[in-house]
């Protein structure tokens, strides 16, 4: 049962959209891009969300998250809280 | 305009201190009266000339400011015995339990409370300090405090006097206070029980004059007058060394003034009243509720130029337009700014003496002057650039129409304005839809844009034409209905000829003079006549209502004329029906074509569609649902033999031989199933009725273009109405084992259960009528409670989106900057101009 349950990646399920870290090199550009002066302003993700915690962000890292909608490609950014 | 930036970083609400009240008031007022005989405020008196004025004329004692100009003073007076602020007495009951009786220290051991203020919440705490009976510095037992409504507070079986709680609560020292969660400098607690009350600006209550030329009084007043009777009062028995007991009715007396003073409508206190009976409206009720400060002046504001009325159809003027009422026209203005170029145009305009004249002028010296037959002249000549005329509305203005409650965008809309004789708005019928508008009665709002940029804005942005497509689907909201779509088919219906003269007629309802090309024998046919409404490169193909689904679509061949061929704007093959009259060909006139285009389309059809429907002539009567006997038979045959059905089915379930549904017991079983069987019965009666009415009947006619109706309530009418529901269930409750006393106990049987076996032409039996109104009030309520819900839910979106707004980047944000979607919606993607899938 532990076993399995270590096997399991969030990833997987056709639901969960791409996770991924923001290198801190590209997040003042983001930044810049999206007209805000810093990171406060963006949206926010729990640390406690199983995406953040698969991907083993820290609080005030930028997740860029890829999702697949039926009307096309999105970007979305949220700030570790 | 200057604008300063600047963010409230928080908002801090304190107590007034005695010495405060004392130290802001600019008089004491002593002297319970307000005028005197020739109507000069008292001196010291409730109208002081140092609290402000208000009588023109007169100056303020404290600033030398006149009735525009001062703003008003407060003054003061000094209560002899301190009373109870009622508002505060809970909290001052409160106080009194967590603080000792006779040293008022807080109840809390020495030395933990360091510790305690950390390791508890506020609200454990003080319940802590509730229960502790013995304080832990003194050592004095304390007594059970327990606070009555309104103002009296009991310490066992005494009650405390409001001299005692002051003293008691001024002795609690500030480090306690703290502990407790007051902050001591801005509310030490024996400020709740007043010394001192503020009197409020003579402007904040003022007198109005009668007619008869007497004053009457602010109920404030009258109010502030009863304080300082009874505080005279109590001060002469005090001096003369009246009983105990006298004193204490004046003080009683005093608190309960004091108390309706600031709240009339505190529980267990008898309100204040006027002479008259009436409840004096005091300081709470000027703030309160609906017709309070708040709600009344500050959320609710009201608007010029704007109007309403009733609103009654127009099929004649277009869906952009509204139909004013002359006399609401010569009401309203829009303003006209005087530029060089349009100066000699301004002129003209000030001249006119009728209708649609200039009704004010505002010069250079920012003065508003009524234009009138002998000041006009003197206007002409100094008319210059830079002023400003109003000008009454006329056809063309663009207007903002509004129905209530205003649910969407499309409830607000630019119209406009074409001026009608007549008292009411008028509309076209196919603009109904987005403002759930009908015409028994409903009123709608009107205003008009006060300056070019909003005109340009509302015409640009709101205008019927660009909204015809409905934000939440992609499908059409403002579409040609009922006897437009009615009008439409018969006019495309196979075979339909027409003599030059009618095509003629038709045509130049829609307001098209040329004729499409005859047919060989010189007549023209209805399918040509309503193609000169589509723009001449439209191609379409598809299958209408009128389809009947058969194995192989015979296209341009279809019998029932179900499949439509639309080539270089000419309906080759097909009729109009609701489907793509009202649907597809409007949709992909907006989509292609544009919203004039669109809106062209409808406002031509939709008047060629009603000369139409008058022309050929189309009713409905009872004649449209009488059966033979033949057919009566063979349709009660269907209706008996299901409830021979259900019976049998009841008689299985009594003998438990009814196979059970998975997932369900066996009585849900069976009553699915009677379910079933009787509403496969009533639907079955469809095919027979066509059939014996046959495609003419005018019933099924609307039934099937979708004009209105449907086949359901040509069976309710014709055949019989089948099962009543109620939370989709036969209806069951009632007596014990029975609906009504009419049926056995226990009985199951589908008449005992809600089957309506009659038709609305046959008419409903006692039993039969009260189980269909048990149905029909289930929608109602239904109804009432969904709008009543949803109401809610949208004043609680409202308030948390109100200042949300889309930047000009495409991110949405908040107020604050703070970025809630990155791009509108997630994608960008406006339904309305998205293609439906």
């Amino acid at each position: 049962m532990s076993k399995k349950k270590e096997q399991f990646s969030v990833f997987d399920h056709v639901l969960v959209p791409k996770h991924e870290i923001v290198p801190d090199s590209e997040v003042e550009a983001i930044l810049a891009e999206l007209r805000v002066e810093s990171k406060d302003r963006l949206p926010k993700i729990l640390p406690t969300d199983p995406c953040v915690k698969a991907l083993k962000a820290k609080r005030g890292d930028l997740i860029r998250i890829l999702r697949k909608e039926p009307t096309g490609e999105a970007v979305y950014y949220r700030v570790v809280v | 305009m200057e604008f300063t930036e600047k963010q409230v970083g928080a908002i801090k609400f304190t107590l007034f201190s005695p010495e405060t009240i004392r130290k802001m008031s600019v008089i004491k007022v002593t002297v319970p009266d307000t005028y005197n005989e020739d109507g000069y405020p008292i001196d010291g008196g409730l109208m002081d000339q140092h609290m402000g004025v208000i009588d023109p004329g007169l100056r303020c004692k404290t600033c030398g400011g006149t009735v525009h100009t001062c703003p008003g003073h407060f003054g003061h007076i000094d209560l002899v015995r301190p009373v109870l602020h009622s508002e505060f007495a809970r909290v001052v009951a409160v106080l009194l339990k967590v603080t000792c009786s006779s040293c008022s220290r807080a109840l809390v051991k020495k030395g933990a409370k360091d510790t305690f203020g950390e390791l508890l919440s506020e609200d454990e705490l003080l319940a802590q300090m509730k229960k502790t009976k013995k304080c832990p510095y003194c050592g004095a037992k304390q007594e059970d405090i327990k606070y009555e409504k309104p103002t009296t507070i009991m310490e066992g079986k005494r009650a405390l006097l409001p001299i005692e709680i002051r003293e008691r609560l001024a002795k609690i020292p500030d480090e306690d206070l703290e502990l407790i969660g007051m902050d001591p400098e801005s509310a030490r607690p024996e400020w709740m029980v007043l010394t001192a009350l503020p009197i409020p600006p003579v402007q904040m209550r003022p007198s109005i004059i009668l007619e008869t030329g007497e004053r009457s009084e602010d109920d404030i007043t009258h109010k502030l007058v009863d304080i300082i009777r009874i505080n005279q009062r109590l001060d002469a028995n005090l001096n003369a060394g009246a009983p105990q007991l006298i004193i204490e009715d004046l003080w009683e007396l005093l608190q309960y003034h004091v108390t309706t003073y600031f709240n009339n409508e505190s529980a267990n206190v008898p309100p204040a009243r006027h002479r008259s009976g009436r409840p004096l409206k005091t300081l709470s009720q000027r703030l309160k509720g609906k017709e309070g400060r708040f709600r009344y002046n500050l959320s609710g504001k009201r608007v010029n130029f704007s109007s309403r009325t009733v609103v009654s159809p127009d099929p004649n003027i277009s869906i952009n337009e509204v139909g004013v009422p002359r006399a609401v026209a010569e009401e309203l203005t829009v303003p006209i700014y005087v530029t060089p170029w349009n100066l000699e145009e301004c002129k003209e305009m000030l001249k006119r003496t009728e209708y649609p004249k200039i009704v004010y002028v505002t010069g250079k010296d920012g003065r508003r002057r009524r234009v009138m037959e002998k000041n006009v002249e003197e206007l002409l000549a100094a008319l210059d650039v830079g002023w400003v005329l109003e000008r009454q509305l006329k056809d063309g203005d663009p207007v903002i129409f509004n129905r209530q409650p205003s649910l969407h965008r499309i409830s607000m809309m630019c119209h406009k304005t074409k001026v009608l004789p007549g008292r009411t708005f008028r509309l076209h019928v196919a603009v109904c839809p987005p403002y759930n508008a009908d015409f028994d009665g409903d009123e709608m709002n009107l205003h008009v844009p006060q300056t070019y940029e909003a005109r340009a804005e509302t015409e640009e942005l709101m205008l019927v034409e660009r909204q015809i497509i409905s934000p939440r689907n992609g499908s059409a909201i403002i579409q040609p209905n009922e006897d437009h779509v009615s009008g439409a088919y018969l006019l495309t219906r196979k075979g339909v000829k027409l003599t030059k003269d009618e095509a003629t007629r038709f045509l130049g309802a829609a307001g098209i003079y040329e004729l499409p090309e005859p047919e060989k024998d010189g007549t023209y046919s209805g399918k040509k006549v309503f193609s000169m409404l589509f723009p001449k490169d439209l191609n379409m193909e598809y299958k209408t209502r009128l389809c009947k689904e058969v194995n192989e679509c015979s296209k341009e061949k279809c019998p029932y004329d179900g499949y439509v061929i639309i080539r270089n704007g000419i309906l080759e093959h097909g009729s109009m029906e609701k489907k793509g009259y009202s649907g597809l060909i409007l949709e992909k006139l907006f989509n292609d074509y544009g919203p004039e285009v669109a809106r062209e389309f409808i406002d031509r059809s939709t008047k060629m569609a009603v000369y139409s429907v008058t022309h050929f002539g189309f009713s409905v009567g009872l004649e449209n649902y009488k059966l033979d006997k033949k057919t009566l038979e063979k349709i009660n045959e269907i209706r008996d033999k299901a409830i021979k059905e259900v019976e049998g089915l009841i008689v299985k379930y009594k003998n438990k031989t009814l196979p059970r549904s998975p997932g369900k017991t066996l009585k849900e079983t069976l009553e699915e199933q009677i379910m079933m069987v009787l509403n496969h019965a009533r639907d079955s009666t469809g095919s027979i009725l066509r059939e014996y009415f046959g495609q003419d009947n005018t019933s099924i006619v609307m039934a099937n273009i979708g004009s209105r109706g449907s086949i359901l309530n040509v069976i309710q009418m014709a055949a019989f109405l089948g099962q009543q529901a109620v939370r989709s269930k036969r209806i069951k409750r009632g007596y014990k084992g029975r609906v009504l006393p009419h049926f056995k106990i226990g009985d199951m049987g589908a008449y005992a259960r809600g089957f309506v076996g009659s038709s609305f032409m046959k008419g409903l039996t006692p039993t039969e009528y009260f189980f269909h109104a048990a149905g029909g009030r289930e929608s109602i309520v239904n109804t009432a409670i969904r709008t009543a819900r949803s109401g809610y839910m949208q004043r609680r979106l409202i308030n948390a989106l109100q200042d949300l707004y889309t930047d000009y980047d495409r991110s949405v944000r908040d107020a604050d900057g703070n970025i809630i979607q990155l791009r509108y919606g997630g994608d960008m993607k406006d339904p309305m101009r998205s293609k439906k899938v």
